[in-house]
């Protein structure tokens, strides 16, 4: 682009990738100078994903060049890769499940300690590296797959949607592991939907629109609507508004639709009541490993509590399967959607796939019926279903949509939500929240579990925060933004100072877009924060 | 996509991988033409109708036994009791030719415990999660030993091949068309609706794709497990009898030398092992090209050891492929 040849980094231009009918990247560049943090923009199926894949040999393109320090180079695998100097975390977790995390090491040289090192700087301290990868949660998952990365110190790191699957102090963490690579010699390329995390962090940005970079933009404060515009091809102000809320009609007149009471699971869940109600959207807010992972699958049906109560429509309810939750109403947009999808499936069948279950419903499926019902959940959430023969072929965002497309074709009763946007672009989290107030709207209860807390204020009437396995505080959807709900999450009291860093953060970030940042986990972990300590090892005296 | 980028595309190898992987069909058919063309070289005049015939009525057992692969396998799994089942199957009809019943009652009682067998197989896959191939070789085992104490209790009694199953697994219309087409054909209707129209068949995708998935959607698993070797016993117990009347033979280890041939008949048909991939139509071609083969090598005149080498090794190379092309994303 506007840089000189010489000097750069990394350079790829006019590259080119055709699947079939599907055009993935039809002419991008990417020029990357040493020392920045180049963020890669652009809609779901825009192709970041696929020219990540191209930069690093894990798929080789139709066409284009691609230069390293000025020198031309064809990478034909990510091991080559690797040894040159250039290395991604995927947008999907790569580590092999049926090995544990040190085996998984040795299969990518990485050096060990590291590795170590890197994982307690971003926020991992008693990792067991001889836990099977399949057994750890998605966001450990993540921090392991960067951890792993960062200790190969490549010349150039590409980390695709790394923060999409993090609670807010893990993205805090490699948000500030990012920020240290910033005027060195190394780079990183930085995708990411949140344009908070870019404006942090970001030195410029590419973007691209249906294949073709459409622009690099130098990231500064206000330049996020230029990007907006970039990616879209329309203006930022031109995108829908969530609606806004009815006055809570609700409470004392209707029956719950799902009341919990003194539910408890392990040592993670320990006590956690509220009442969800027809027409509400209920956020539900916590870091990382409060207990919210157990509460959602005991409400899918997919864990049984140790004690506790549920009631579903006021009746008591008990999931021994989640086909019972699913027949009581409560269906779930699971956290990981590896878990979710079929990916050699179509996403026809994906989505109809809850349809057929029942043995009533094993017989002839009315295919004309079943067409109509689909076709309208994949425009309803705007998915590119152009590559929908096997839904591992879509792109991420695609296939979060089809996870949440499959329960809103069957119309919704009680939906519970962990992260739905995940890794979805900005427009079309607009579509989403849109339609959870539609659906609210419409009677339904939702549940929502949400790693972006300005979701909360966007759709949610009030919201929880779970600390320690406990609903520590009840905040209403008006005044949840999103400093009161990390002081919340922290379990830090509205009157208590917020740590020095928080503070500093939430200044220098609503000078850049008006919005706040994580706090930093490190500082709160000596400060006042010093509460946010794992729950097994949480006094339960600071609960409530 | 205008046609002329259409039709280049079509001479990439990708589009190849694509075609392979999409519509195993196409190119297994295509392997199967080389195949008769290659035996029709190698003994010019052999490809007739009445030829023909007798490759089609070989293959329709196999191609039944194969079929239990394929839908065990779609989810998974395996069924290595159907050699047992099915030889079960047509012993117990031979015996009980003299019965009150006659030959109905054979067939009826051979289903029957066919049946029984799979419920069992199903509710230890199902249930007890007990992984198919261990509980499928069990069976077999059991069913082995059920079978010849069922020998011993029944030496007293004339046994035979019924002149029925006799007909239908042997005989040919004009010497050409086989009569066991009259079972084969509604069966395999029956399974390509059954896979591609009706939800249970899209369960078996779904169980074998991503059993997490399958089950957060509500499927339960156990269920649809039962049924499904319930229905791979059956078939087996049809395929037994058909090869029981073809061979006109009546014993407790008849079907034991098509096993492995009808698991390779799936694989090579593009089922997946691993589950989620594959159909029956691709299974169909596959025994086909199996019948094939080894006429062909019988053709060749060459020596049973080299006979077994050479069909391993295509299996293997075929299968290889597949993994080739099917892990390319
Ligand atoms: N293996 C494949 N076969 C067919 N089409 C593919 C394949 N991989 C990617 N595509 C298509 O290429 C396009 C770009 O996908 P890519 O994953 O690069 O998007 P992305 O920009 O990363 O989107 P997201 O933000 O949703 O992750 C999509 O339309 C996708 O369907
Ligand atoms: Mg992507």
């Amino acid at each position: 682009m506007t840089a000189t040849a010489t000097g750069l980094l990394l350079e790829a231009t006019d590259v080119s990738k055709t699947y079939g009918a599907v055009v993935a990247l039809k002419a991008a560049s990417l020029a990357v100078r040493p020392g920045e943090v180049h963020a890669l923009m652009g809609a779901n199926g825009a192709g970041k994903s696929t020219l990540v894949k191209i930069l690093t040999g894990a798929v080789h393109p139709d066409s284009g060049r691609i230069a390293v320090r000025g020198r031309e180079r064809t990478v034909h695998s990510p091991g080559e890769a690797r040894r040159g100097g250039l290395v991604s975390v995927y947008q999907e977790p790569s580590l092999i499940p049926d090995l544990d995390i040190r085996a998984n090491l040795r299969l990518t040289d990485t050096p060990l300690e590291p590795f170590r090192h890197w994982l307690t700087q971003l926020g991992i301290e008693n990792l067991d590296l001889s836990s099977m990868a399949r057994r750890l949660p998605l966001a450990t998952l993540r921090i392991v797959d960067l951890a792993r990365a960062l200790a190969i110190e490549p010349d150039v790191l590409m980390l695709d949607e790394m923060t999409a699957a993090l609670p807010a102090n893990l993205t805090q963490r490699v948000l500030e592991a990012v920020a240290s690579h910033r005027g060195g010699d190394r780079s990183i390329i930085f995708i990411s939907h949140r344009l908070i995390e870019i404006a942090s962090v970001c030195d410029r940005a590419t973007v691209l629109r249906e294949g073709e970079t459409v622009g690099v933009v130098d990231v500064t404060p206000g330049s996020e609507e230029r990007i907006i515009e970039l990616m879209l091809g329309q203006i930022a102000g031109e995108m829908p508004a969530v609606a806004g809320r009815t006055a809570a009609h609700r409470a004392s007149v209707t029956t719950p639709r799902i009341s919990v009471r003194g539910l408890a699971s392990g040592t993670k869940l320990q006590d956690v009541s509220f009442e969800l109600h027809p027409g509400e959207v209920l956020g539900v807010v916590a870091l990382e490993g409060q207990g919210q992972d157990e509460l959602f699958d005991i409400l899918a049906g997919s864990q049984r509590p140790s004690s506790g109560e549920l009631l579903v429509d006021g009746s008591a309810a008990s999931f021994r399967h989640p086909a019972d939750a699913i027949r009581a109403g409560l269906v779930y947009v699971a956290a990981d959607r590896a878990e979710a999808l079929l990916m050699q499936r179509s996403v026809r069948e994906n989505i109809a796939l809850p349809f057929t279950t029942r043995v009533r419903r094993w017989g002839l499926i009315d295919l004309r019926a079943e067409r109509e019902t689909v076709d309208a959940a994949v425009s309803r959430l705007q998915i590119d279903a152009r590559a929908g023969n096997e839904v591992r072929r879509l792109s991420g965002g695609n296939q979060q949509k089809v996870t949440i497309a499959r329960w809103v074709a069957g119309g919704v009763r009680t939906m519970l939500c962990f992260d739905p946007t995940r890794g979805i672009d900005i427009r079309t989290k607009q579509q989403i929240y849109l339609l959870l107030r539609d659906l609210a709207e419409a009677g339904a209860a939702v549940l929502l579990y949400t790693s972006e807390l300005k979701e909360v204020q966007l759709v949610c009437d009030r919201a929880i925060v779970i600390f320690g396995g406990r609903v520590v505080e009840e905040i209403s959807g008006t005044d949840a933004d999103e400093a009161t709900l990390l002081r919340a999450a922290y379990h830090l009291r509205s009157d208590a100072a917020m740590p020095e860093a928080v503070a500093a953060e939430t200044v220098a970030a609503e000078t850049v877009a008006a919005e706040t940042v994580a706090p930093r986990a490190s500082d709160a972990a000596n400060g006042p924060g010093a509460e946010a300590a794992p729950p097994e090892q949480a006094d339960p005296e600071t609960s409530r | 996509m205008n046609a002329s980028a259409r039709a280049n595309e079509w001479l990439t190898a990708v589009t190849w991988r694509r075609l392979l992987r999409d519509r195993p069909i196409v190119p297994l058919m295509g392997l199967l033409a080389i195949l008769v063309l290659v035996i029709e070289l190698a003994d010019p005049g052999i490809v007739s109708p009445e030829w023909t015939g007798v490759i089609v009525r070989a293959s329709v057992p196999l191609a039944i036994l194969a079929g239990c692969q394929t839908l065990t396998m779609l989810t998974g799994g395996i069924d290595l009791s159907v050699a047992a089942i099915g030889s079960m199957a047509g012993f117990v009809t031979a015996t009980l030719v003299h019965s009150p019943g006659g030959v109905a009652e054979g067939i009826i009682v051979a289903l029957a415990a066919a049946a029984l067998a799979g419920l069992l197989t199903g509710i230890g896959v199902g249930v007890f999660r007990v992984h198919p191939l261990i509980m499928t070789l069990g069976m077999s085992f059991v069913v082995l030993g059920l079978s010849n104490v069922w020998q011993l209790q029944m030496v007293q009694t004339g046994a035979g091949v019924p002149d029925s199953l006799r007909w239908i697994g042997s005989s040919t219309l004009a010497q050409v068309v086989p009569y066991n087409l009259l079972v084969f054909i509604p069966l395999t209707l029956l399974i390509l609706l059954g896979l591609r129209r009706t939800g249970y068949g899209r369960l078996l995708y779904a169980i074998g794709d991503n059993p997490v998935a399958a089950r957060l959607s509500g499927t339960r698993a156990w269920q649809v497990l039962i049924v499904l070797y319930v229905i791979s016993a059956v078939m087996a117990a049809i395929a037994g009898l058909l090869i029981s009347g073809l061979t006109n033979t009546a014993s407790v280890s008849l079907v034991d030398t098509s096993l492995l041939p009808a698991v390779a008949a799936a694989v090579i048909g593009g089922t997946s092992i691993l589950g989620g991939r594959g159909g029956f139509g691709g299974t169909i071609v596959g025994a086909l090209i199996l019948t094939v083969l080894t006429a062909l090598l019988t053709v060749l005149g060459l020596p049973e050891p080299t006979r077994q080498v050479v069909f391993g090794s295509i299996i293997v190379v075929v299968a290889a492929a597949y993994t080739r092309v099917t892990s390319e994303s």
